[in-house]
């Protein structure tokens, strides 16, 4: 999951994730993009697929269902878009902070 | 730090009991109802302070899902109840939801009258273009040449603008919106809360099943493009060709005056009554 790749990235295996995947992060967080958190709340979620088609950087996925999946955290913008057009109040988008607490 | 949806929806929603909600998947109600919660956190009202009364339709169901003091009325009379609060109670904030069937048809004569008393009210009209509950009849705003139940060659008649027949019966704030735009949409609800007048707006909302589904428009993803299309702001509008303008529709605030409003005039009238 580089960061060349996020435009067009598949669903990662949550089985095996990418061996990269922590490096990538960390140097996002170093070059300092801001990192965001989405939420899913699959209980509320009807599937209309507003939210996969309107991202302009792509963090959603379809699954077989129709059901929007996250495929791409670390690409998100944060313009909440999702959040603010989800009818069913299922999306929420929250800033990510480091794991490591900064001195 | 904006307040992410999870605590807003447990803040100003019955999240426990009545959800997930009756509307369609997509349906542009959520939306709007989004955008509402948003403009009352933006105020800082407390819940108390509000009332939100509701006619019949599909509009009709959001006050079921808001922990405000909340009126589910009869069909077209949700201004008439939100002006017996109003005048009972004059520091509550009043507010209403309609259905374009709601505010235009079954209640167009309460509609136009309150705007021009100028009832310090907000009224919040959800324009879908049909009669979505009922099984997608024509309506007042059904565009001329669109396709419903009730018209199935194509409708005759002609649509109504809601927002310009506020202006015209004399609204104080007078706004339209879409759901495309739902950032602009709790500014313009906000604006419409503090205003001191009667202040309406008037959301253009998708029904992809009863509307979009007769007009090749059948999601709700072709449907807030088209929203995304056809709207054009009030400045645009005036450097664009008056030709291309005739699919368009203005979106933002259309009228904001000074008026002396219903309820302070009211309150003058007792006192002087009550001196004599």
């Amino acid at each position: 999951m580089s960061k060349s790749k996020s435009k067009k990235s598949t669903i990662p295996d949550p089985a095996n994730p990418p061996d990269n995947y922590w490096k990538v992060r960390q140097k996002l967080e170093k070059e300092g993009k801001k990192l965001f958190v989405q939420k899913i709340f699959a209980d509320w979620c009807k599937a209309c697929s507003i939210c996969i088609a309107f991202c302009p950087a792509n963090v959603f996925g379809k699954s077989d269902s129709g059901m929007p999946v996250i495929i791409d955290p670390d690409a998100c913008t944060g313009c909440r878009f999702c959040e603010y057009h989800c009818p069913d109040f299922a999306l929420s988008i929250h800033e990510r902070y480091s794991d490591r607490r900064k001195k | 730090m904006i307040a992410g949806m999870t605590e807003l929806r447990h803040k100003y929603l019955r999240h426990h009991k009545k959800f997930p909600h009756v509307w369609c998947s997509g349906c542009g109600n959520g939306i709007i109802l989004g955008a509402f919660i948003r403009a009352i956190e933006r105020l800082k009202l407390k819940k108390d302070d509000i009332v939100l009364a509701a006619g019949i339709g599909c509009s009709g169901r959001m006050p079921t899902y808001v922990d405000f003091n909340t009126l589910h009325t009869t069909h077209g009379r949700a201004l008439t109840i939100a002006t017996g609060i109003k005048l009972a109670r004059p520091s509550l904030f009043v507010i209403t939801v309609m259905g374009d069937g709601d505010a235009t048809a079954i209640g167009g004569n309460h509609f136009i009258h309150a705007a021009r008393r100028n009832l310090d009210l907000t009224a919040i009209i959800i324009n879908n273009q049909i009669y979505g509950m009922t099984g997608g009849q024509a309506s007042p705003t059904t565009p001329y040449g669109a396709q419903s139940t009730t018209s199935i060659f194509s409708n005759i008649e002609h649509a109504f603008s809601i927002a310009e027949l506020a202006v015209a019966a004399g609204a104080s704030f007078v706004a339209r919106g879409t759901v495309y735009h739902a950032a602009q949409l709790d500014k313009l609800i906000e604006k419409a809360i503090r205003n001191k007048g009667f202040s309406v707006v008037e959301i253009m909302s998708n029904c992809h099943v009863q509307f979009g589904r007769r007009n090749k428009m059948a999601d709700p993803v072709t449907m807030l493009n088209w929203f995304k299309d056809h709207a054009v702001s009030r400045d645009e509008g005036t450097s664009m060709p008056p030709d291309s303008l005739h699919d368009k529709f203005t979106i933002g605030i259309l009228a904001d005056e000074d008026k002396p409003n219903y309820i302070e005039e009211y309150s003058k009238i007792r006192k002087r009554a009550k001196r004599n």
